[in-house]
């Protein structure tokens, strides 16, 4: 699986606000390329990433061609509840990742 | 002609070319210490803010697999360098910060990615990682990462001095189709720009580092390679002593400012 | 069917020359970006001329596909449908200068109570010079809090990139800012 580096804060209030940030290894090849040859190189990219939290979906990104290697996605959410905050990335080629974070709300 | 006539046309000539080659390896002052600073006082706020963010640093997804790897056992010896180690934290602090080291079985120096390939011959009996790997990209920049604040410091040994003097005369030679040096960019024009770029010191205070034109983590000899080949010079093969031999004296030059790895540069 | 601009080569005096009215072109440009069509056309041949001039010739493994405004257009009318994009309520955090086109660090943060009642539900960040238009599509709601995201985005020219914020009432609220992407100087490629 792609290397993952999730960012979730250990403890939170219960209504704080948190940022969360993530980061996954992958070329995104935009398909726009062509090698030394003139051959186009395929499109390779992760085309989707979900969050969850407590099984409920909190935010959900489709990445294009035009988002950077090694994708970086940075967002916020309420601390509701105790749990877990899962993620989920999906691209070309059968591509998927998972990792998940707890988080404790006092 | 007459033979005095020759004569003297000899004598010019092997002057002309004694000092042509003369300015050819013109080496220069030293930069003050005092002026020197790391390649990421000339980064822009977003690169700079990227580097110094651990959570948003693509760096650190190396690291995070050189962890895995120094964890991992390995070789016919079925050992990871945890357990000759110990915690990375402790042993490899400051590490970083003093390759290029003299190697005495060798009797050269070897910078810290040959260090680590010699360990896993050696220790490990492993196969060692390719030069510009994931693998050995990983390690390098986890054990890089360990050195991180630490000044660099050179040892001072005898045995490296002429290895010194090569990498400086590599620094102020000129070379390539462009006849540049590199002591013509980053000694005398460095702050100025070169297409988009601001023209650094060229002090490595962070390698491996993540190079946005690369989009990945890449070695000081892949991005020797590129400025060879931008001075339209003949690469070097990686893992050859010349780029041993410059780092050491990059090293030197930069000695006191403080290891970044794993750095963001543009 | 479309039809692209094909990037062409251009002096580098030229570039260096061009490169400061690029600036104010642009900005008119993104301006402009939703209003009068008389002014979309105006705008659109004043920086498709200045983007001609501007072509360095770019490492070859770069493809020379550009997509054009009808692109853009036709981009965002997927995603607005027949309502109308408001300028506001948006802001927009990119470099005006960026180091190096293949990675522009971005954030889009949306002036919003963030309220089940009044929410952003959706932020759509489009470009008008890249071989396709979208970066990227976040769908949100209020579990948000604060209706931001950052990401890093490819640009592979100097142009405008702008953020689209859709509300829960419908409504469409867009910003737009300019990015000059100059080339590095030691490529790895010459080819």
């Amino acid at each position: 699986m792609a290397s993952v580096l999730i960012n979730v804060p250990a403890k939170a209030k219960r209504g704080e606000i948190i940022t969360i940030k993530t980061l996954i290894s992958h070329v995104m090849e935009s398909g726009f390329r062509r090698s030394q040859l003139g051959v186009a190189i395929p499109r390779d990219i992760i085309t989707s990433f979900v969050c969850n939290y407590n099984g409920e979906e909190i935010f959900q990104a489709t990445l294009y061609p035009a988002i950077a290697a090694n994708p970086f996605v940075a967002f916020d959410t309420i601390a509701t509840e105790s749990g877990t905050i899962a993620f989920t990335w999906r691209g070309d080629n059968g591509f998927s990742a998972t990792d998940s974070a707890n988080i404790i709300v006092v | 002609m007459s033979v005095a006539r020759h004569r003297a046309w000899l004598i010019v000539s092997t002057v002309l070319l004694g000092l042509g080659a003369a300015a050819a390896v013109s080496v220069r002052a030293e930069m003050p210490l005092a002026q020197r600073h790391s390649g990421y006082a000339d980064l822009s706020p977003d690169s700079k803010k990227m580097q110094d963010d651990d959570a948003a640093n693509p760096g650190m997804l190396w690291v995070l697999d050189g962890q895995a790897l120094w964890n991992a056992k390995t070789g016919a010896a079925n050992r990871a360098c945890a357990e000759c180690h110990n915690d990375s934290r402790a042993s490899m602090k400051g590490v970083a910060a003093r390759y290029p080291a003299f190697d005495t079985k060798l009797g050269r120096p070897v910078n810290l990615e040959e260090r680590i390939n010699l360990c896993r011959a050696e220790r490990q009996q492993a196969t060692p990682f390719a030069y510009e790997s994931k693998e050995l990209l990983a390690l390098s920049a986890f054990v890089g990462k360990q050195s991180r604040g630490e000044p660099i410091a050179p040892l001072a040994d005898e045995r490296l001095k002429p290895f010194l003097e090569a990498g400086r005369e590599q620094f102020s030679r000129n070379q390539g189709q462009l006849n540049l040096s590199c002591s013509q960019c980053h000694d005398d024009n460095w702050g100025k720009r070169l297409a988009g770029n601001i023209i650094p010191q060229a002090h490595p205070t962070g390698y491996p580092l993540y190079r946005l034109e690369w989009q990945a983590l890449g070695s000081l000899q892949r991005r020797l390679r590129n400025c060879l080949i931008g001075m339209r010079a003949e690469p070097y093969d990686y893992g050859a002593p010349e780029y041993v031999s410059l780092e050491l004296y990059l090293m030197w030059r930069a000695r006191g400012l403080p290891i970044e790895t794993p750095a963001v540069r543009p | 069917m479309t039809d692209k601009t094909i990037k062409t080569l251009a002096s580098r005096r030229d570039v260096l020359a061009s490169a400061g009215s690029l600036v104010g072109g642009g900005l008119i440009g993104g301006f402009g970006l939703l209003s009068t069509p008389v002014a979309q056309a105006q705008v659109q041949v004043q920086v498709q001329v200045q983007a001609q001039m501007q072509s360095q010739m770019r490492s070859q493994v770069q493809s020379q596909v550009q997509s054009t405004q009808a692109d853009l257009n036709l981009a965002i009318r997927r995603i607005v449908g027949e309502a109308t994009v408001k300028p506001g309520k948006v802001k927009l955090d990119v470099p005006p200068l960026s180091e190096n086109g293949n990675s522009v660090s971005m954030s889009v943060s949306v002036d919003s109570p963030m309220t089940p009642a009044d929410h952003v539900k959706a932020i759509h960040v489009l470009t008008d010079k890249n071989p396709q238009p979208y970066v990227i599509g976040v769908k949100i709601g209020p579990r948000a809090g604060r209706a931001t995201i950052s990401t890093r985005m490819r640009l592979s020219d100097t142009q405008n990139v702008i953020a689209i914020a859709e509300m829960s009432d419908g409504s469409f609220w867009s910003a737009t800012e300019t990015v000059i992407v100059t080339l590095g100087a030691c490529l790895e490629d010459l080819s």
